[in-house]
Order: C-alpha cells, then sequence, then structure tokens
C-alpha cells in the first residue's frame, strides 16, 4: 500500500484546499443576494423554452444502427494483425461475417432506417 | 460434408441460413408483396432436424466449443420442434395481427438457432453468446406489437432482467475462467475435479453467480419476478415460443454445466437447488390458483414445471437425467399447443384470455375445447398423456436417489395445479357463454394441423413412451 | 506491480455499483447505463484474470461481451423509445400496465 500513500496525501491536498478557498470566500465577499443572480445566465439573453429538448426520434435510429456497426468493427483490428498467419481460411471467415453484416445494413437501408424523415 | 470439421454446426447452419435468408427476403421484398417467408423457416428447421438424425451416435465436433452429442442432438430435435409449431400457429397470428412477417420469422429463426447453439455447446463463453442471441431476439419478439402498451412495457421489463441476469452469469464465467484457466466445459470439468478437496471460495463464487444466472433463465424462485409480466404481455405465440423453447435451451445448458463441469461439486450446490426447485413448485402452484388470466395463469405454471425439472437435476441418477430430457420434450409440445390455443382464440384488438373469455367455449368452438383440455390434463399431470408419463419418471427418480421431501412436495403441488387447470376445463364445457364475449376468429389449416400433431404426440407419449424414453436415456449415458 | 486481488476487488465494486443501479435509479436510459457497468465490471475482472494467467483468452473474450453488450444496448434503447412513445416519461413508475 505504500506506493499509494502519494495519492493518498494529495487526495488530502485536494480536498483541504476547496473546503479552506470556499470558507475564506465565505467569511471575506460581500453578501448582497438578488433575483437576477439566480437567472440561468446572469448576463445576456433570457433562456427560451426547456433545456431537455426532445431529439427527433431519427437521432435514435441512426444512433442504434451505429452501436451495433461500431462495436463490430472491433474484430477487424486483431483481424489485420494475425491476417499473416491465418491464411485464406482467416480470409474467408472474415468475408462471411463482414456479408452477414451487410445483409443486416442492406436490410436497414430498404427498411429506410437510414434515411432522413 | 466436405469436412469433418464443419460437422457438429450443420444443424445450426440450417437454421442461421433460413433466418439470414428470411431477413434478406424482407429486405427485397417489393411493398405489399407477400412472401412464403414461415415455410422458409420450416425448410430450414427441416434440415436442421434431419441433420440432427444423421449426426446421432457419431459424438461430432467442431471448433471443440460445439457437441454435438446425442444429450445436444435430442434437445435440439424438441427445439425443432418448438420452431416449427410456433411457426405453422403463426401464419395466422402474423396475418391477423399484422406483424411484419420478415422481421417476426427471423426473429423466431435466429432465437431457435441460438437455443441451438446453447444445446450443443461445450464452452462457458459459446454458451453466453447463445443466450444473448437468444435473448435478443426475444426481447424482440415480445415487444413486436409496438402498438400495444403491455407488450412494449413486457419487452422492457423482460430486458431489463435478462440483461440483468447475463451480467451476473457472464460474472459467474469471468470467475470460472480466473480459476479453471478456460471456459471449455470439459477443461473446467477436468481441473475441478482435481481441486474437488479444497473448496476455494473463488469456485464457490462463480457456482453461486451460474446459479443465479441459470435460475433467472430458467424463471426459478426466487428470480423469476419477470416471468409472470413478459408472458402476460407478449403475444400469446410469442409466450409459448418463449415458455418451451428458452426454457429447454436453457435447462440443456444448465444440465450439461451443472452436471459435466461442475459435478465435482456437487455437494456444494444440490442443497441449494433442492431448496430452490421446492421454493418454485410450491410458488408457482400456489400463485397460480389465484390467477384470473389465463395467460398469467399458465406463467404460473410453466414456472412449477421449471421446479419438476430442477427435481430431476437434483436427483441426477440415471432415471433423473433421462426424465429431464423427457419431461422437456413433454412440456415444450403440451405448453405449445396451449399457447397455441390462446394465440388462436385472440383477435386483433383483444386478447380473449382472460379467464372468464373461455366460458362455454365448448358451445362455440368444440374443437377448440377439446384441445385445450388434452393440454391442460396434461400440463396437470394426468393420464392417459405425456404430462403424466414425465412426471412420474421425475418424481421415480427423486425417490430412488432418496430425497422423498421433494418427490412429496412435487406430487402435492401437482395435485394442487390438477385444480386450476381444471377450474379452466369446466369453464369451457359447464358455463354459458357470457353474451358480452367476442365470437373468436377462424382456425386456418395450417394452425389447426399444428395443433392436431401436438395433440398426437401428447396422447401417443402418454400411451407409449417407451422408445423415446429409451431415446432420452441412451442420449444422456453418452456425455455424464 | 499490481496484484490480481486488488483488480478483482474494483471490479466486484464496480458491479455492486451496477446492480445498486438497476435496483435505486428511477430513469430508464440510467438503469440501461447501470447493467452496461456491471459488464464493463466483469470485462475487467476477465482481463485481469487474463494477465494473471498469461493468456490473451480474457482480452478475447471481452471482444466478444462488447460486441454483445452493444447489441443489447440498441434493442434495450430501441424498447425504451417504443414505451416513451406510449407514455412520454421515462420514469418506471409510470408503467403499471402490468402488475410488476
Amino acid at each position: 500500500m505504500s506506493g499509494y500513500l502519494g495519492v493518498i496525501i494529495y487526495l488530502g491536498f485536494i480536498v483541504a484546499f476547496a473546503v479552506v478557498s470556499l470558507a475564506v470566500a465565505r467569511l471575506l465577499r460581500p453578501h448582497r443576494p438578488f433575483a437576477a443572480k439566480l437567472e440561468t445566465y446572469e448576463c445576456g439573453a433570457r433562456p427560451i423554452g426547456e433545456a431537455w429538448v426532445q431529439f427527433p426520434v431519427g437521432f435514435y435510429l441512426v444512433a442504434l444502427v451505429f452501436i451495433v456497426f461500431d462495436a463490430l468493427a472491433v474484430f477487424l483490428f486483431p483481424w489485420v494483425l494475425a491476417l499473416r498467419g491465418l491464411g485464406v481460411w482467416g480470409v474467408a471467415a472474415m468475408l462471411l461475417f463482414l456479408s452477414i453484416i451487410a445483409l443486416g445494413w442492406l436490410y436497414a437501408y430498404r427498411e429506410r432506417i437510414l434515411e432522413w424523415q | 460434408m466436405f469436412d469433418s470439421t464443419f460437422d457438429a454446426v450443420v444443424p445450426l447452419l440450417c437454421v442461421i441460413l433460413a433466418a439470414l435468408a428470411a431477413m434478406g427476403a424482407e429486405a427485397f421484398r417489393a411493398r405489399g408483396e407477400r412472401m412464403p417467408i414461415g415455410g422458409l423457416g420450416i425448410v430450414g428447421l427441416a434440415g436442421a432436424g434431419v441433420s440432427s438424425v444423421l449426426l446421432w451416435n457419431r459424438n461430432a465436433a467442431s471448433f471443440g466449443v460445439i457437441l454435438a452429442d446425442n444429450f445436444g442432438l435430442f434437445v435440439t430435435l424438441v427445439l425443432v420442434v418448438v420452431g416449427v409449431l410456433t411457426i405453422m400457429f403463426s401464419s395466422q397470428v402474423v396475418r391477423r395481427d399484422a406483424l411484419p412477417a420478415g422481421e417476426y420469422y427471423a426473429l423466431v429463426l435466429f432465437a431457435i438457432a441460438g437455443m441451438i447453439m446453447m444445446a450443443t455447446a461445450n464452452d462457458l463463453l459459446v454458451i453466453f453468446l447463445a443466450l444473448e442471441i437468444l435473448s435478443v431476439a426475444v426481447y424482440v419478439l415480445t415487444g413486436i406489437r409496438r402498438d400495444d402498451q403491455r407488450a412494449t412495457e413486457a419487452a422492457f421489463k423482460y430486458f431489463l432482467l435478462g440483461a440483468f441476469s447475463s451480467a451476473f452469469f457472464l460474472y459467474g464465467i469471468a470467475f470460472t475462467y480466473g480459476v479453471a484457466g478456460s471456459t471449455r466445459l470439459d477443461r473446467v470439468g477436468a481441473y475441478l475435479a482435481a481441486q474437488s478437496m479444497s473448496d476455494s471460495p473463488l469456485i464457490l463464487m462463480a457456482l453461486a453467480l451460474l446459479l443465479v444466472g441459470f435460475a433467472f433463465k430458467i424463471s426459478a424462485v426466487p428470480f423469476h419476478m419477470w416471468t409472470p409480466d413478459a408472458y402476460e404481455g407478449a403475444p400469446a405465440i410469442v409466450t409459448g415460443f418463449m415458455s418451451t423453447g428458452v426454457k429447454a435451451a436453457a435447462f440443456a445448458a444448465f444440465a450439461r454445466v451443472f452436471l459435466s463441469a461442475f459435478e465435482p461439486f456437487s455437494a456444494d450446490w444440490a442443497p441449494i437447488v433442492w431448496i430452490i426447485a421446492a421454493l418454485t413448485m410450491i410458488l408457482g402452484t400456489v400463485v397460480g390458483v389465484a390467477q384470473s388470466n389465463l395467460k398469467r395463469m399458465l406463467a404460473y405454471s410453466s414456472i412449477a414445471h421449471g421446479g419438476y425439472l430442477l427435481v430431476g437435476l437434483v436427483a441426477a441418477n440415471e432415471v433423473g437425467k433421462a426424465a429431464i430430457l423427457f419431461y422437456l420434450l413433454a412440456y415444450a409440445v403440451t405448453n405449445l399447443a396451449a399457447f397455441g390455443v390462446i394465440a388462436l382464440l385472440g383477435s386483433r384488438d383483444r386478447g380473449n384470455d382472460e379467464l372468464r373469455d373461455y366460458a362455454g367455449l365448448w358451445h362455440t368452438r368444440p374443437a377448440l375445447a377439446a384441445l385445450m383440455t388434452v393440454c391442460l390434463l396434461s400440463l396437470g399431470g394426468l393420464p392417459p398423456t405425456v404430462g403424466f408419463i414425465g412426471k412420474w419418471y421425475i418424481f421415480s427418480a427423486a425417490v430412488s436417489a432418496g430425497y422423498y421431501g421433494l418427490a412429496i412436495i412435487g406430487v402435492l403441488t401437482s395435485v394442487v395445479s390438477v385444480f386450476f387447470y381444471l377450474r379452466v376445463v369446466v369453464m369451457m364445457y359447464m358455463a354459458e357463454r357470457e353474451v358480452a364475449a367476442a365470437m373468436p376468429p377462424r382456425v386456418t389449416g395450417v394452425s389447426m394441423a399444428a395443433l392436431a400433431f401436438a395433440i398426437f404426440v401428447i396422447v401417443y407419449l402418454g400411451v407409449m413412451p417407451t422408445q423415446v424414453l429409451d431415446l432420452a436415456s441412451a442420449s444422456i449415458a453418452t456425455i455424464f | 506491480m499490481i496484484p490480481l486481488s486488488d483488480y478483482l476487488i474494483v471490479s466486484a465494486i464496480l458491479f455492486a455499483i451496477g446492480t445498486a443501479g438497476v435496483f435505486l435509479r428511477r430513469n430508464l436510459i440510467t438503469i440501461l447505463l447501470s447493467v452496461e457497468i456491471m459488464l464493463n465490471a466483469v470485462n475487467l475482472t476477465f482481463v485481469a484474470f487474463g494477465r494473471y494467467l498469461g493468456s490473451v483468452d480474457g482480452q478475447i473474450i471481452v471482444f466478444f461481451v462488447m460486441t454483445v453488450a452493444a447489441a443489447e444496448a440498441a434493442v434495450g434503447l430501441a424498447i425504451v423509445i417504443a414505451l416513451f412513445r406510449h407514455r412520454e416519461s421515462l420514469n418506471p413508475e409510470a408503467f403499471t400496465a402490468l402488475k410488476w
């Protein structure tokens, strides 16, 4: 655990700095509250509507397709690195894998998921 | 085949190819065009069935992780039957509810592919992947009626608890890998057999986590909370599919993992499974009595049936292991047929799955009422149906292994369960038809053929079970 | 050199955080994130064991788990969207059509 001693001391300093500086600021600063201070932007345009706007559902559909295809790419990297030793079998296996994914993509395309309504 | 490396995956490949073809057909289909996608699925499943029969007794293995031994092939054949019946029932439901046919059949086929993979996997990681393939497909199937709020809600609950339990299962695999240095079941088994004296906490941790994961999947008490909701909310035919197919596949993997790799630790897990089995039988039966919705009632009944299967697993003698396989077949055909009837009686806007919807069914649909009666009697375990033989073997296995307590609980809960099955039967025959109840729709020839086949199996195996029982005990002898 | 047990403890804590999140959080998306935390805790366990055993198997398994998690997340999000369209809410307490 001695290796972590520095980290613990450092953590202590971080907490101490935050507490001390907030405490000192509280003692020194003037106390004058008024309504404008509580607005989202104290100076500048008033915010319009909610911060939580609803995104068009199209975003989510594209994101869903993206997640899947993105994660499947993880198999491509080790495949590239090991390709030399795998021979024809390795190429064929990856081609099969990619063609299944291509079928999935084709399906998504034909179902008009990728089009922006 | 050109190379024996691929032998063991041929049944799996048939189903996967059919699933991909279904997906491709949906993609290339012109708008409004009708395609016989269900027939395509039946062809793929038939291929899987034929290749499993050809592989019988050959103990083929592919890549060291897929093992087409007789145990796996027996379950594969059960799953093929489940798949064919599901597709035949679905043909009517898909048209009636205007479900997207390509997606529906592709998902059913992918789910079956995952189930077959799970039943024949010889590697914990492959079991996990198969579990996820089938689960993801079934999550979507549960919520395939997007216009139905209850179905969507059921899908989410099922998804959430399914994903949650897979995490536990995976954590168990991680500890097994850490302890044994491999996820292959044969290597894990060899390692554990050499270690059986020292109970390392990591091994017990792995055992507990795997048990929790499996218990969720087979909906054993106390991990059953999702079952009634998911089963009630899903379309009836999907409920039938997942209460039989998913349970059969999960049970096959459960039995394989615990009776082969973790066999040396049976002294550790058998008492726990004993308690789980007892609780599952009792809760499934007792709560089932109080239900007024037929789907929900059958959901609790399927929980109870999971408990009977667990009894076979605890007993784990020769009879017990063969009884598990036989019971899986009996339960799968019976339960699927029962849900098939429910699905056929529903209409697009109304599930017609409340108990009172069945009042006087005999007067409007005598054939369906009679078929439903046979299914319910078989679920209740009354002779001369397959359910009776299955239960009889399970309980005699428990007695011969010295688990008298379990056998007594099993018999008592069976007797109680007969009460709520018979309540439905009485309602169908005795009660007057309610005026408000909608007239159930016509049943197509394909669905009727599927029902007739299921009933034939139920009665035939109830009268002459020896052949299949011998097959079951022969297939169990090869591995454990 | 950090011993194996430290990794296992960290991943066990992560797993516990994920489990607690599933039970305690009141937003469907956050619950999904909690499940992902659980899976990643398991990934950490796999990598740690793989490193400890001197085999790459652990890391290869993680690849598979990651893809599975992505597929699961995609389906989960799709179901959440479908659910949101019915109720315009992501609070699990709003979904009471079935007995929980």
